[in-house]
């Protein structure tokens, strides 16, 4: 091991594990590694895509799940806890994680001041992801605002599993709707409301989706961003007898299940109960979850 | 080759390193291998099924982190059937983590894991997240020896009694706990401790107050395992604040047999496995034959004439 003779704390924190975990526990799905940054630039105002190298176990990532970052600071104290991420893009041909991600607080702005060949510790590929089910031929995608990364890689699931699938891409303005690329590239019929334009409104997005029911194109449902928004889907999922999956996040500790601090109340055959963000989710049933 | 091996009491280990209560479960599989560590730990374990405490449940502070979770489990009955056979596919000792809101009930908890399979019983009477005002029995000498008592009664497995760093004379709740039968000292639970966000003006936890655990707290807790295990002849367990090898060193210095690792398994989920080797590989620079020998080898026959020790070169 290397740093022995440092015995500050800080800087040996982000040592410890390493990217020697694989020797610790080959058969562990999970690791604490060390990864590069190849690529952190600004896409507007408030977001940033990282870009790093990844080992064969954090390639394995499935869409929704998310890796927990231990962040560099933004100034001059020191982060102790890790912050949950979910994941972009799962790039298997050139061995790649990205992420895109809302520089909101510590965590985020500390991650912000990452450069290209900067090491970065995270651990993962962790939680349960957005799946689909065989018989789902068309399904529709709704998120809003930081929501559209985490639903970025479901781009990648229909296209692997050649499903059809609308996009409602909610943001503020134009430029904040994002991850219509990729969505495109699968093939998506990729539909962008805006509050600028005044076509976010619940009631339009209503109106698209009950056509899509109309049509035999909706399948299943997928959500992430928006209480308002998941409300909806969750209302028109009980109306018209459709499946859905929901992203969630909760101040979070551990990630990996341990120590219960991430719960989030559901009901489920009319009792509630508290299931945790990391290792049960974070993505859960859209009719057992509750609005936030 | 360092002998990382060590006893407490008649418990063995293979290395001093095993996780605190509360921050491990077998889902830590998904990351580390769990036969790498000295002993497995179970989540504090109630009579009755507890939710735990009102979300947000954890704050990040300067070095550290504050918890208000409040031992949220199924209750004993799932414990025994589903969660015990979890933690038993782990070749390392099993020690059960039990409490309870009465002395009586302690003692028929006690009574209750003390199965096969289960090595020792861990006594949480100090938990500081699940009264609104942090008050438990480790508060107490009276309340700790009398608990204490009644589970040394009901089993005849060892009995590590975890102690509070909230009380004002926890070295007396110590030597109380040491009277009524405890075999070892596990020193200490969380801090009892709060942060009020300057944004929102609410506290930042879903409780109000917390336990602090995290670097923040090693100095203090350091010097209640150094004061305790001059005052108590029965093994001391250290808690609070280890990061690295150099700090397990330290609390074995002090006066602890053994260790106990929890908000580090937080920042580096590998911590503790690389903290074991690590460890290994300090004793071997340092020429330690066996990590036994640190126990109470700090050297504390420091100058007592303050001319003298401030004549001294530094």
């Amino acid at each position: 091991m290397t740093g022995m003779a440092n015995t500050v704390f800080s800087s040996r924190a982000h040592i410890v594990g390493g990217d020697n975990t694989a020797d610790h526990a080959p058969k562990a799905p999970v690791e604490e590694a060390l990864t590069t940054v190849l690529a952190n630039d600004w896409i507007n105002d408030e977001y940033k895509h990282l870009v790093v190298t990844a080992s064969p176990k954090s390639l394995a990532a499935r869409p929704g799940q998310f890796f927990h970052w231990l962040c560099p600071s933004p100034d001059e104290g020191d982060l102790w806890l890790r912050r949950p991420q979910s994941i972009y893009r799962v790039d298997r041909e050139r061995e790649r994680l990205e992420f895109l991600y809302k520089c909101v607080g510590r965590g985020t702005n500390g991650a912000a001041t990452l450069k290209p060949d900067d090491k970065f510790n995270m651990v993962g590929p962790l939680g349960v992801g957005f799946s689909l089910q065989p018989d789902w031929k068309d399904v529709i995608v709704l998120g809003r605002g930081v929501g559209l990364a985490t639903l970025a890689p479901i781009s990648q699931m229909i296209a692997e599993n050649n499903v059809s699938a609308t996009v409602i891409l909610s943001a503020r303005s134009p430029e904040l709707a994002m991850s219509g690329d990729l969505f495109e590239k699968a093939g998506a019929d990729v539909v962008t409301v805006t509050d600028t334009d005044g076509t976010s409104a619940v009631e339009n997005v209503e109106s698209i989706i009950e056509d899509r029911v109309a049509h035999g194109r909706a399948d299943a449902f997928f959500t992430c961003g928006s209480n308002r928004l998941f409300m909806l889907m969750k209302r028109l999922g009980t109306k018209h007898g459709i499946p859905g999956q929901v992203a969630m996040e909760q101040i979070m500790a551990c990630g990996l299940g341990p120590c219960y601090v991430c719960v989030r109340t559901f009901v489920i055959g009319g009792e509630k109960t508290l299931k945790r963000v990391c290792i049960d989710g974070p993505v859960f049933d859209m009719q057992e979850a509750m609005g936030w | 080759m360092v002998d990382l091996s060590v006893k407490i009491g008649d418990f063995e280990m293979a290395n001093p390193v095993m996780p605190a209560s509360g921050t491990f479960s077998p889902e830590m599989a998904q990351v580390i291998d769990i036969n790498r560590l000295g002993a497995t730990m179970t989540k504090t374990v109630s009579r009755e099924l507890r939710d735990g405490n009102p979300p947000p449940r954890v704050a990040e502070v300067e070095c550290g982190m504050i918890n208000c979770i409040g031992l949220p489990g199924k209750g004993i009955d799932y414990f025994l059937t589903e969660l015990m056979p979890e933690y038993l596919q782990f070749s390392p000792p099993l020690i059960v983590s039990v409490t309870s809101t009465t002395e009586a009930d302690f003692a028929a908890m006690a009574r209750d894991v003390t199965v096969p399979g289960v090595k020792a019983l861990e006594i949480n009477i100090s938990c500081p997240t699940r009264d609104p005002n942090g008050g438990n029995f480790a508060l107490h000498a009276e309340h700790t020896a009398e608990t204490v008592r009644g589970v040394r009664a009901a089993t005849d497995l060892p009995i590590f009694v975890k102690l509070s760093p909230n009380a004002g004379d926890v070295v007396g709740i110590a030597r109380a706990a040491e009277e009524a039968g405890a075999d070892a000292l596990t020193v200490a639970n969380t801090i009892l401790s709060m942060r009020i966000d300057t944004h929102s003006f609410k506290p930042s936890l879903g409780f109000k107050t917390g336990g602090m655990s995290g670097p923040a707290v090693k100095p203090i807790i350091m010097r209640m395992v150094y004061q305790i295990s001059k005052a108590v002849s029965i093994p001391i367990i250290g808690c609070g604040g280890i990061v690295k090898a150099e700090d397990v060193v330290e609390y074995m210095l002090a006066g602890a047999s053994a260790v106990q690792i929890g908000y580090a398994s937080f920042r580096n989920p590998t911590a503790m496995i690389s903290i074991i080797g690590d460890l290994e590989e300090w004793c071997d620079r340092r020429g330690i034959a066996r990590v036994s020998d640190l126990t109470g080898a700090v050297q504390d026959d420091m100058e007592t004439d303050t001319y003298i020790a401030a004549a001294a070169g530094i």
